[in-house]
């Protein structure tokens, strides 16, 4: 003991059994930086190499699901649109439910699905599930891209959506996709080392949580009883806001995104801190 | 005390042995709601006695190893299969944590457990250097440095721009050595499946490391190759079951080494506990024209002898023998099959088994053997025989290293003068 005190400045590494549940190792993931570009760079052209349905696939996806959902929702089930054009309002459910659904599905197979790399090789495992998160920005601004496209050919064509300043706050609305995704899927990737078959539950729960998001209805067409449960999930305030800064018009207000902030702030937190108890000897039990 | 750059300070590592989870959250449930009943456990095996309250019981890997690496120091590290020499690997390179102990280092320590790892097939040989380079921990700007040096050494300068995944594997593994031989940490920690590819190409990998060592850098050799331990390595730590045996000149540990091998005390493969009715225990050279017992002369007869026990009656048995240079290129093999036609019983008892060749073409080097005893449905052991068959020769080649070959041939020259025709 008397050794490790006078000496303590001058080991740059010190391995051992667990770590203080503080010590996350932050410099170790800024020292990487690098690497998380390369591996956002690796997911994307082994995405779009050789692939002539590759990028095609990104463009296909938002368009047949939003008219199916039209389709299904709107025509038939005829739920209320708050008087936007359905096509509209679905892409806009559609564009920002992939996004989050995406980060969570991907980043909650963190160790399992590289298992192979993390077996030989050291650097922060969290490196991983953030270049994911980054990669599926991409297929996001597809998507949104679409979605402008038609956003203004429907307003050229005189619909009555109203894109206003609100839409300047669309980083924020990403920040808070992805660490709410990213935080949920390293606490999954995390108890799925112990418990493969979480993982099946994960695609089955997006699902679900997906119909208790304003998805395909708007907030307001929720009965008064039920709405604070819908207003619970921490994903509503940002379809809502996605909403009303594009189309404008929403029964939410803009304050309820500091809820879905502080919601981000505790998930991710509370995942890095698991995802760093679980990194350091996770490779025994895989 | 003022060099010392790795600090191993009592280090265990346990592992549970068997499955503790089900391994599904479902199971564990299962399990707890059949045990909350009174029932037996629905996961037990078939004939294994429940204890209902079972914790696995566990084997140490590592058992207090205690060492100090000095700055400069070329440290080889041997010992059999399942020593724990993987183990220790996996803590230096971070890839799992030890169970109690410490291990403190000073500088930028890079482990070398696997060449290639994280290269993507679809990406450019360019590519792949950089993502590999930035994954091994070097940054964007010290590969870019080092590029040249790369492409250089990997020898697929031509080919740098194709997708890996359309090259050879030889150059696949060139130029993933390449990217991993210019790391330049303080402390390199290598594992011995590194020294891949041709001959050429692996002394050039072994050249590559011995310039690291003599660069005045600390390495740390994880090796079965006595002949590459012996180059590089001042000092050597032997390990056996998880605990250090010796530690000391490269020598002696290298001669406590072959000492210790002589019986394979436990049936251990890899990690993996082998607990098997049939298996090997032992082998030597059964020619006795020679005192050593691993080492026979070019060319002459040779007798493999193998001590195999039996612990219950086996049907149906069949064994498979090979020879294998060093770099795991296969030479020879053979089943018992190609021979008796038809399959071995076997009543419990000790045998001798052996093959005999009535001579051995082979250059001087040394050879690793490779003996199986199956049945028809199973396998029972795998042996990758240890200590190696070493070759001498009795005449001193005098061909250049490039021109030794593996097989030596018995062969008569003949000149006579022809008239004019």
């Amino acid at each position: 003991m008397e050794l490790k005190s006078t000496n303590q400045e001058e080991w740059s590494l010190i391995i051992r059994p667990q770590r203080a549940w503080w010590d996350l190792r932050l410099g170790d993931l800024w020292r990487y930086r690098d690497l998380v570009w390369l591996f956002v760079w690796r997911d994307f052209v082994s995405t779009y190499k050789q692939t002539v349905l590759g990028p095609l696939w990104h463009i296909v996806q938002p368009i047949a699901t939003t008219v199916v959902f039209t389709v299904i929702f709107g025509n038939i089930a005829r739920l209320s649109t708050d008087g936007l054009p359905p096509f509209l309002f679905y892409m806009t459910g559609n564009t920002v439910w992939s996004y989050f659904s995406a980060c969570l599905m991907s980043t909650s197979d963190t160790f399992r699905g590289n298992a192979g790399i993390f077996g030989k090789v050291y650097f922060p495992r969290l490196i991983t599930p953030i270049s994911i998160v980054i990669s599926n920005l991409l297929s996001f601004g597809i998507q949104f891209l679409i979605f402008a496209g038609f956003l203004i050919y429907f307003k050229l064509s005189g619909s009555l959506v109203y894109p206003n300043s609100w839409m300047l706050f669309l980083p924020a609305l990403l920040v808070i996709m992805a660490g709410m995704g990213l935080g949920l899927g390293i606490i999954i990737s995390s108890l799925t080392t112990k418990y493969r078959d979480l993982q099946k539950l994960v695609g089955f729960g997006v699902q679900l949580l997906m119909y208790g998001t304003p998805v395909i209805y708007p907030l307001s067409s929720v009965d008064e009883q039920w709405r604070w449960l819908i207003l619970a999930n921490p994903m509503t305030p940002v379809v809502e806001f996605f909403r009303m800064a594009f189309l404008g018009t929403s029964s939410l207000s803009p304050l309820y995104l500091f809820y879905s902030l502080g919601f981000v702030f505790v998930v991710a937190l509370f995942g890095i801190l698991i995802f760093n108890r679980v990194e350091i000897t996770f490779m025994d039990t895989v | 005390m003022s060099n010392t750059v790795i600090s191993v300070e009592n280090i265990s590592k346990s592992y549970r042995l068997g499955v503790i989870g089900t391994g599904t959250f479902f199971g564990d449930l299962n399990r707890w709601w059949a045990r909350k009943l009174g029932k037996p456990d629905p996961y037990a095996k078939i004939g294994e006695v429940d204890h209902g309250n079972r914790y696995g019981e566990s084997i140490l890997a590592l058992n207090n190893v205690d060492f100090k690496v000095k700055q400069g120091e070329a440290l080889g590290i041997i010992g059999r299969n399942g020593a724990g020499k993987s183990t220790l690997l996996k803590i230096f390179s971070q890839v799992t944590a030890p169970t109690s102990g410490l291990v403190r280092v000073k500088g930028r320590i890079s482990s070398l457990l696997e060449v290639g790892t994280g290269f993507h097939p679809e990406l450019t040989g360019r590519e792949n250097i950089y993502l590999n380079g930035a994954i091994l921990g070097m940054s964007r700007a010290e590969v870019k440095r080092k590029f040249d040096e790369i492409v250089d050494f990997s020898g697929v300068e031509k080919f740098i721009d194709t997708p890996v995944k359309r090259y050879s594997s030889g150059m696949y593994v060139r130029l993933a050595f390449s990217v991993a031989a210019h790391l330049e940490p303080d402390i390199l920690v290598v594992d011995e499946v590194l020294a891949v590819g041709d001959i050429e190409f692996q002394n050039k990998c072994l050249g590559k490391m011995g310039e690291v060592a003599e660069g005045g850098r600390t390495v740390i050799f994880v090796s079965h190759n006595m002949g590459a331990i012996s180059r590089f390595c001042s000092r050597v730590i032997l390990l056996q079951s998880g605990e250090v045996f010796k530690d000391g000149s490269t020598q002696d540990v290298i001669d406590a080494y072959h000492e210790n091998l002589q019986h394979r005390s436990q049936m251990v493969d890899g990690n993996r506990l082998v607990d098997s009715p049939m298996g090997f225990v032992r082998w030597s050279v059964g020619n006795k024209s020679n005192n050593s017992l691993y080492r026979t002369y070019s060319l002459n007869p040779l007798e493999l002898s193998f001590r195999l026990t039996v612990t219950e009656p086996i049907n149906q048995a069949h064994f498979g023998i090979a020879i294998y240079l060093t770099d795991g290129q296969l030479i020879w093999a053979m089943k018992s099959t190609d021979i008796y036609k038809e399959y071995l019983d076997f009543q419990p008892g000790n045998y001798e088994m052996s093959f005999n060749l009535p001579s051995l073409p082979l250059r001087e080097g040394n050879y690793w053997l490779k003996i199986s005893a199956n049945s028809r449905l199973k396998q029972f052991d795998v042996w990758d025989v240890e200590p190696a068959l070493e070759i001498i020769s009795k005449t001193e080649s005098i061909l250049p290293g490039k021109w030794q070959g593996v097989v030596n041939m018995p062969c008569e020259i003949k000149i006579a003068p022809v008239g004019e025709e």
